[in-house]
């Protein structure tokens, strides 16, 4: 049995992967890949076991890598990743997502392409650009990206994106139409009065819930959500949280109603966590209730953030929870997030943490 | 080669530049009137290495610079028989 578990890290300077055993307490740490591209997201095709990686380089471009031997070899396409001519090209891909054949790739300026060949060449589902509010979009302190890539895990016509500051949007028909899903999420930065409407939230992270159920979670800008029918209307969930702002949720692999957060202490008060000290919340029940879990993570003069696709799960039991901080630590919990160890420090600052486990 | 066939010149890519494309080489020999057919023929040769040097506008990157006979050019410029042509990335990043 060599089962063991893969931590893909995208980062300002190149991909890394963490690699242990399903103990999950000795890792080590390879990398640089992706000749040190900055790489917003570094994902896996659960399916298959190939390692993708969304990325832009400022010379060169965007382009998707690809690996299908766990990382030891990297190769990289842009064909039919990129706008019609004259349009303002893609500047860089900044979230990929696995399912059922395809692969999906949300980019800068915020649109969706499609792969059906493993990530060799991609097709515009040019269904965003036509929607009716496109010219309203505001771009969020990133840029106008699409980073939330959420697919339905029976349905492959339905995706939920989320677009920064456009909000949630929801396709039932494969890309082609779209539906804001932003009802119950605020936006504060707009003037008294119009704080709920119905696009141009701030969304962070959108994430869905296992089981099937449709429940989804949402880090807002201004706020923490839960919905229970897809999206039509999000519930706050931010009570007995240390504020509304943050980056990054996690779900649990196996229970919908256990999410983690990660709060930082405000979005003009330099985005660190809480008090100088590192905690990552967790509910069990939906939201309704928060449990700060701190046992081995940093507790005094913290001034780090954990940004938008820096904290993911594992699928082992008991699972495994992870982030990666902006001063480029990897902290680790084998244990659903009751202990926590740095498994990596002094990596470039972490944009993305994602999991994949092989079985041998 | 006939009286309208390409002149041909003498591409220079980039060290960075050939790290992604495994087995490109430093000066390329090609047929090419424009900087734009020089670019086609450098795709030709290692499929996916226009996108790298020019975008979808089109246009050369914006931290990227090519010269010809010494000139900064862009993709419309003419070249010569023999033109030296030099892909050069840019002072980026940080």
């Amino acid at each position: 049995m060599t089962r063991k578990i893969l931590i893909l890290l995208g980062t300002k300077k190149g991909a890394f992967i963490a690699q242990s055993d399903p103990a999950r307490q000795a890792w080590e740490l390879r990398g640089p890949f992706c000749e040190t591209w900055p790489m917003n997201h570094v994902t896996a095709d659960p399916a298959t076991g190939t390692l993708y990686g969304g990325g832009g380089n400022e010379w060169f471009g965007p382009a998707v890598w690809k690996s299908t031997d766990l990382g030891a070899s990297w190769t990289h396409s842009s064909e039919g990743l990129a706008y019609p001519q004259g349009q303002d090209p893609v500047r860089s891909v900044w979230s990929l997502a696995a399912g059922q054949g395809s692969l999906y790739a949300g980019v800068q300026p915020a649109g969706l392409f499609r792969s059906d060949d493993g990530g060799e060449s991609w097709r515009h589902l040019d269904g965003l650009q036509r929607h009716p509010t496109r010219p309203h979009w505001q771009p969020g302190g990133a840029g106008l990206i699409l980073h939330s890539l959420v697919l339905h895990p029976d349905d492959a016509r339905q995706i939920w994106v989320g677009i920064s500051a456009a909000g949630v949007f929801h396709t039932a028909d494969g890309g082609e139409t779209w539906e804001p899903r932003n009802q119950g999420t605020r936006a504060d930065f707009m003037p008294a009065g119009q704080n709920y409407p119905a696009f141009g939230q701030c969304v962070h992270c959108v994430v869905m819930a296992p089981g099937g159920s449709g429940r989804l979670y949402q880090q807002n800008h201004c706020g923490m959500y839960r919905s229970d029918d897809g999206g039509r209307s999000w519930d706050s969930i931010e009570a007995g949280l240390p504020s509304s702002f943050g980056f990054p949720a996690a779900a649990h692999p196996r229970d919908p109603a256990t999410l983690y957060l990660l709060p930082l202490n405000g979005d003009v008060a330099g985005r660190y966590v809480p008090d100088g000290k590192a905690a990552v919340w967790r509910t069990r029940d939906g939201g309704a209730s928060w449990q700060a879990l701190r046992q081995g993570l940093p507790q005094s003069q913290v001034f780090f953030g954990v940004l938008r696709q820096a904290m993911a799960t594992d699928r082992l039991d008991p699972a495994g929870v992870y982030f990666g901080t902006s001063t480029g630590s990897l902290f680790a919990s084998a244990d659903e997030g009751e202990h926590w160890a740095a498994i990596a420090e002094h990596l470039p600052p972490i944009l993305s943490v994602e999991t994949l486990v092989v079985d041998g | 080669m006939g009286m309208t066939d390409p002149p041909l010149v003498v591409v220079t890519l980039p060290p960075v530049l050939m790290r992604l494309f495994p087995g490109a080489e430093a000066d390329v020999t090609l047929p090419a009137g424009t900087v734009a057919e020089a670019l086609d023929a450098l795709d030709a040769r290692w499929p996916g290495m226009r996108d790298r040097i020019c975008d979808s506008r089109p246009a050369i990157r914006q931290h990227i610079n090519v010269f010809v006979e010494g000139e900064r050019a862009s993709l419309q410029t003419r070249l010569r028989p023999g033109a030296s042509v030099f892909i050069i990335t840019a002072i980026s990043g940080g």
